[in-house]
């Protein structure tokens, strides 16, 4: 079985997090970290490499972000992964969700074929922390004409088949597909492992390979800011809200937070 | 005037308050037409609604496909394809929640459309389609505009006023599209909607951190919320450590609320947590660590232990009411 997981760099969520005017991430104004969810979705993809024979199962990586993009990708490998896909080209820059979704897909595709022998299952964060778009695994899934299971707290593998039980603020579904199929992790799926010192330092030989667009079978011209279906005019900050009285509880705490409330008309 | 298509969100018969907001929303950019995906029999039960907040047309999708056995999602986007492909509407409108945002994108890849996403505001004038976002927990507000036709918007519920206007809600009946290779839905647990107020649209939330220290202890949040007429939400740590479900996280992986008036019980205000609450009107804040980040963001805060302080509270508030 051949599983991949898209996992992408995000600025640190504990740092602050800056626009351009453009609307692009300002990258120097914070750290660039592995996202979470994606620590989440390979920790998944490593617990069905065990659950399913081990040697038999590879699990690939594929990114799609900025030479720095790398650090984001030695960690996933030094959690456990085996090989890493980057895919990483100027033209890309600037790209909205759905040529996002096209150039993973095609990025995916370099790994193999979809299907028995090829990539048997896709595994993504649910939502990414810094884009939220939420759905670019189901687009990528809708590129590459494969069902898309999203959101699961919880993944089941088996016979060809898998099934996930999908948790949003819409409902609990249980939904089934058979393989190959894409399948989106949310953040109670499980408990990312740390890397190890011996996953460090093997983490250093796995073959990353860096893919260019074209390596890609990608077409710049549906790729990019240039391609870009729509496009941000302005980005702002807003003026951070500011700290208002502070009372330090003297018995009566609860009572000077109540006269707060009346005379804000709050109760 | 070109058309614009609204997915009606839609639970057991009753048309949710989101879909209002669509149908308001679409009649500032053209001819609001609604969208129904469901089972048998589900037009009838929402029409008279749909025509009470403007709806000119309404087309109908019937299918046994929308439920157990179906294919997830796939009726409500072959649906809207079709009706995009034949007659390229101005926008089409869907509500911002998991579902709508994975209808969406999808529809966008399909119909190569532009996905302006969890937009809190928009204008056009049937040729542009202007948006305005809220992000990174609503610290930075971002301008978009689509660069093609018939670009596909979701909105976040709430950011529109439900205002009811007569519509002649002719309805149309279309075809659901055969299903691709899809998702098939296996079986779904029923939405439990419990005696609060939904945590997204309440005027008050009182939520309750690491702080409180227990499942059994997070009565004092609720019995404080419950005086209020609140709803309850908490932190990823209190989730995390099995105080509260999860449905109820607030902040950037869980809810973004802008209530009125927020009440942070025990929770110290990581940066994580202010990005799902830091737009609330009033914040108010109980920890005993007077260095909590929290009340850097307060408009009130008490240092003091929340057991003590958040029962008092509650005593005035019941005897104010009485
Ligand atoms: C990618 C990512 C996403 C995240 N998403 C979220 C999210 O969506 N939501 C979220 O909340 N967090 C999120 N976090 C976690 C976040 O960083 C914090 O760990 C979390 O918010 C802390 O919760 P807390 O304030 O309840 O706990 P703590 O930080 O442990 O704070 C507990 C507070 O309670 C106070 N306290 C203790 N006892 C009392 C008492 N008796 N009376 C009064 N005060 C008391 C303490 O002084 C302390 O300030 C995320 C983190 C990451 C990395
Ligand atoms: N540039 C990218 N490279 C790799 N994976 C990505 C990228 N963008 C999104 N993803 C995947 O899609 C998930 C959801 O992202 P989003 O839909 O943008 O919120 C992420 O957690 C990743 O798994």
């Amino acid at each position: 079985m051949n599983i991949v997981v898209l996992v992408k760099q995000v600025p640190d969520t504990y740092s602050e997090r800056r626009l351009r005017g453009d609307g692009a991430l300002d990258r120097d104004a914070s750290d660039a970290v592995l996202d979470e969810i994606n620590e989440r979705a390979v920790e998944e993809a490593l617990q069905l490499k065990e659950a399913h024979g081990g040697s038999e199962v590879t699990v690939t990586v594929v990114s799609m972000g900025p030479d720095r993009a790398t650090e984001a990708i030695r960690k996933a490998l030094s959690m456990g992964a085996d090989a890493a896909v980057h895919l990483t080209d100027e033209g890309l820059a600037g790209s909205d969700a759905v040529g996002t979704a096209r150039a993973l897909a095609g990025a995916i595709g370099t790994v193999g074929p979809m299907g028995s022998g090829g990539v048997d299952l896709v595994l993504a964060g649910n939502e990414a922390s810094d884009g939220r778009s939420a759905a670019v695994p189901a687009m990528v899934a809708e590129v590459l004409g494969l069902p898309a299971l999203t959101h699961a707290r919880q993944v089941t593998v088996e016979g060809g088949s898998v099934t996930v039980r999908r948790e949003t603020d819409d409902g609990v579904v249980t939904l089934s597909a058979e393989l190959p199929a894409v399948v989106s992790v949310n953040e109670k799926i499980n408990e990312p492992r740390y890397p190890s010192f011996k996953g460090i330092m093997a983490a250093k030989k796995k073959p990353v390979t860096t893919l260019s667009l074209a390596a890609a079978g990608l077409d710049a011209a549906q790729v990019g800011a240039a391609a870009a279906l729509t496009s941000v005019v302005s980005a702002t900050p807003k003026p951070p809200k500011s700290a208002g009285e502070k009372v330090v509880d003297d018995g009566d705490g609860g009572t000077k937070l109540a006269a707060f409330l009346v005379a804000q008309k709050l109760i | 005037m070109g058309e614009v298509l609204v997915l009606v969100d839609h639970v057991e018969g009753e048309i949710k308050k989101s879909t209002f907001e669509l149908l308001t929303a679409a009649r500032a950019l053209g001819e609001p037409a609604a969208v129904v995906v469901g089972g048998p029999g589900t037009a009838t039960k929402l029409a008279d609604g749909l025509r009470e907040y403007g709806a000119e047309k309404i087309y109908v999708a019937e299918t046994d496909a929308a439920g157990i056995g179906g294919e997830f999602l796939a009726p409500e986007v072959g649906v809207l394809a079709a009706l995009v492909e034949r007659v390229d509407p101005v926008a089409v409108l869907i509500a911002t929640s998991a579902d709508g945002k994975e209808i969406a994108g999808r529809l966008a890849v399909r119909t190569g459309s532009g996905w302006l996403n969890d937009v809190v505001a928009i204008d056009g004038d049937g040729a542009e389609i202007s948006t305005e976002h809220s992000v990174f927990g609503g610290a930075w507000t971002v301008q978009s505009k689509a660069n093609t036709g018939h670009p596909v918007v979701t909105v976040r519920p709430g950011s529109v006023e439900p205002e009811p206007a007569a519509g002649a809600g002719v309805e149309e009946t279309v075809d659901v599209p055969a299903a691709g290779r899809g998702a098939t839905v296996v079986s779904r647990e029923p939405v439990t909607t419990g005696e609060r107020p939904d945590l997204g649209e309440a005027s008050v939330v009182v939520s309750g951190g690491r702080g409180v220290g227990s499942a059994d202890q997070f009565t004092v949040v609720e019995a404080l919320a419950d005086s209020l007429g609140a709803a309850v939400g908490a932190s990823r740590a209190a989730v995390d450590s099995g105080y509260y479900p999860h449905q109820f996280q607030v902040g950037q992986t869980g809810k973004t609320v802008s209530p009125q008036l927020y009440i942070a019980l025990g929770i110290s205000g990581a940066i994580q947590h202010r990005a799902g609450m830091q737009t609330s009107k009033t914040i108010v804040a109980v920890n005993k660590d007077p260095d909590a980040p929290i009340f850097e963001i307060a408009d009130f805060g008490v240092v003091g232990d929340l057991f003590t302080i958040a029962p008092q509270l509650q005593e005035e508030v019941a005897r104010r009411r009485s």
